[in-house]
């Protein structure tokens, strides 16, 4: 173990350097945050994330977040374990029929202010298993949708460009507000 | 036809199911086919059900061979496998809630996958109207004096899928573990039927994604075997490639988490940022880091750039540079061996039984490897050792997959160094005909079972098994005893799909 940490020091580290917010998640989420912006985030954002039906590839992106390269950490941006301690629901996949009541349940658990990015095609409208008996749709038809992240499943870059545009967007209706 | 030969002498095999053989059997054939699970002589590969059939499919592992079972023109029921061989219990619940063919003498008569929130029943039979109102879910009971009841989830604490844990406890030891799953259950078969070979591959490719090539790959292998249909040898090796850079990514992934949950961060962090290499590699040779809808009934679509195997070539060299210095941390560290030796064991009888695949399997003695004991091209030309343990607790589990990573890295060089030139998609065309096919493909996971029928261009019938059908229930077993703050360690190590299991 000493060795490993040893290298540590002398190693470049594998972050990588901030990725440019998405303009196009900027445009959406402005109408959103104007209303509902106050200084209380300050600058970090605590996330929760709830599956309501993917078929977990949206999840291992949101795992990569958190690795060296991303270390999404250093924006003040984490993953908590209760709505409670949330500003943000993540909800990734078309919500199932079995999950709905579950995911609502979690929104209302969640005080406010507080955000939901939809994450994944599925998550807008159900994507490829719109239609189906078992599931809902996108999760707009559960929850208010705040933003989303398109992909399937999006990248740990694209996420990270939400989530960042996310934060600019509350920072700056925090000042005008 | 061994496999079948002895269960059904009055049955009649159908033509055209391809590669393995299926014969429809009489109650008693059923029965026999039963009887040989029950005592060991077969094992179960997968058990599902049409509006008015059952079908079951069996391996021999003796003779290597597979084979399917059926019974029609049912009138509501047919005699029940569970009551005799236990790990088909949760799939005929399954199957009731699908189709609503009775499985005459189960003793579970709750619900699997329906919670009462769908607005009809049985959608792969007869449908019916829902009920109007689901009926309250009883737990099995837990009596003794001092025990108590946990439930957790649908939403868990962490990023993970959703799924129910009802344990009821003695102080810190877990006494008994039950699951409930089926709240990601997204109706895939259901849509699949009518679908045409390229959405239903598109399906296939999102029943769970961490398995998103090997699904991709099953899928195609059962389209190209009920077509008769041979692929460019390229698209063989491709295939194979994607699998691998698919098992690496997912066994380096769990190495770090696992080690994470017994309070090791540092195994995470370095492992995390290997799997992340994995990916970006094959972001860069196939143009999506987790190589989805990259595999297609007919071939692959997309190529490997000449440019790009020294790419693969320099991650391989890459991660045998790092990876034996994190397997010697993992193997060093006392805090670590603490948690993971002894914790949550899974005897190999068990494993034995429910006909566990992947690492949950093989760390408890069972040695079965899809790419081995069921082998597909270009497997059968290349060289790799299927590692097997007898202990059957976390740490076990751990090694499998040490020595996955390490036979993955020497099946990519291999299959790098002999790459064939030339296309690598065929056009696929349906006959007309009514055709059925079958494959079994070894995700990273396990063996991925997948079954069925086209009628022309379009997909009538389409079967996914998920390994974790036949893991899901060992983990209760193997969590029995343990305290419930080992809980996330061993359930990480058995790592089962809830959305390749609720479909």
């Amino acid at each position: 173990m000493r060795r490993l940490l040893f290298e540590s020091l002398i190693r470049r580290p594998l972050t990588e350097a901030a990725p440019r917010r998405s303009d196009a998640a900027m445009q959406e989420l402005a109408a959103a945050i104007d209303r509902t912006a106050r200084r209380w985030l300050g600058r970090s954002l605590s996330i929760r994330a709830v599956d309501a039906g993917s078929c977990n590839g949206c999840e291992l992106e949101m795992h990569a977040l958190s690795n060296v390269f991303y270390d999404i950490e250093r924006f003040g941006i984490r993953f908590v374990a209760s709505p409670r301690h949330a500003d943000v629901l993540m909800v990734t996949g078309p919500v199932t029929r079995n999950m709905a009541e579950a995911l609502e349940r979690t929104y209302n658990a969640t005080p406010g202010p507080k955000w939901v990015v939809a994450l994944g095609s599925c998550a807008r409208d159900g994507g490829c298993f719109a239609g189906s008996y078992a599931v809902v749709g996108g999760v707009s038809r559960v929850v208010p949708v705040d933003l989303h992240i398109p992909g399937c499943p999006p990248p740990p870059a694209d996420i990270l460009k939400g989530l960042l545009a996310l934060l600019e967007q509350a920072d700056k209706g925090a000042r005008t507000s | 036809m061994p496999v079948l030969i002895d269960i059904a002498p009055e049955a009649h095999l159908i033509p055209h199911h391809r590669p393995w053989p299926r014969a429809v059997a009489g109650t008693t054939g059923w029965t026999a086919a039963t009887e040989s699970l029950a005592d060991g002589r077969r094992i179960l590969l997968g058990l599902w059900g049409e509006a008015s059939c059952v079908h079951m499919a069996l391996l021999d592992e003796i003779d290597g061979t597979a084979g399917v079972v059926s019974l029609e023109g049912l009138e509501g029921r047919y005699p029940s496998v569970a009551r005799h061989h236990l790990p088909a219990l949760r799939l005929e619940r399954a199957l009731r809630d699908l189709t609503g063919l009775e499985p005459q003498g189960l003793l579970d008569t709750r619900p699997w996958l329906d919670h009462g929130r769908w607005n009809l029943r049985f959608p792969l039979g007869e449908k019916a109207a829902a009920l109007p109102k689901a009926k309250t879910y009883e737990f099995l009971p837990a009596e003794g004096e001092s025990l108590h009841r946990i439930p957790v989830g649908p939403v868990h604490a962490g990023i993970i899928e959703p799924g129910h844990f009802r344990f009821t406890a003695n102080g810190e030891t877990i006494v008994r573990l039950e699951e409930r799953l089926g709240y990601v259950h997204k109706g895939i078969e259901g849509l699949m039927a009518g679908a045409d070979p390229v959405r239903a591959a598109e399906l296939a490719g999102r029943t769970s994604g961490d398995s998103t090539v090997a699904y991709a790959y099953a899928f195609a292998r059962a389209v190209e075997a009920a077509l008769g249909l041979d692929i460019p040898p390229r698209a063989v090796w491709l295939r194979a490639l994607m699998a691998e850079l698919e098992r690496l990514a997912n066994h380096l992934g769990d190495i770090g988490a696992i080690c994470n949950d017994a309070a090791f961060p540092l195994m995470l962090a370095h492992c995390g940022a290997l799997r992340e290499c994995v990916l970006r590699a094959a972001d860069v040779a196939f143009g999506h880091r987790l190589m989805r809808d990259r595999i297609v009934p007919g071939g692959v679509a997309a190529d490997l750039d000449e440019a790009r195997v020294a790419d693969l070539l320099t991650l391989l060299a890459e991660i045998r540079r790092k990876f034996p210095a994190l397997v010697d941390l993992y193997d060093n560290t006392a805090s670590l061996q603490d948690r993971m030796v002894d914790t949550g064991i899974l005897v190999p009888d068990l494993a034995r039984l429910y006909g566990a695949g992947g690492y949950v399997g093989r760390a408890s003695g069972r040695a079965f490897d899809a790419r081995r004991a069921l082998p597909y091209p270009p497997y059968d030309a290349l060289r790799f050792d299927v590692p097997v343990l007898n202990q059957g607790d976390v740490n076990a589990r751990v090694w499998i997959r040490i020595r996955e990573v390490e036979q993955s890295l020497s099946l990519i060089e291999q299959i790098l160094g002999q790459l064939p030139p030339g296309p690598i998609r065929h056009h696929v065309a349906g006959n007309g005909e009514v055709r059925e096919g079958m494959a079994v493909v070894e995700g990273f996971r396990g063996d991925i079972l997948i079954w069925l029928r086209l009628a022309g261009n379009r997909v009538e019938r389409c079967h996914l098994r998920d390994p974790s059908w036949f893991q899901w229930p060992l983990l209760e077993a193997a969590i029995e005893g343990n305290i419930v703050a080992d809980f996330p360690l061993c359930n990480k190590s058995f790592n089962c799909s809830y959305s390749g299991h609720d479909l």
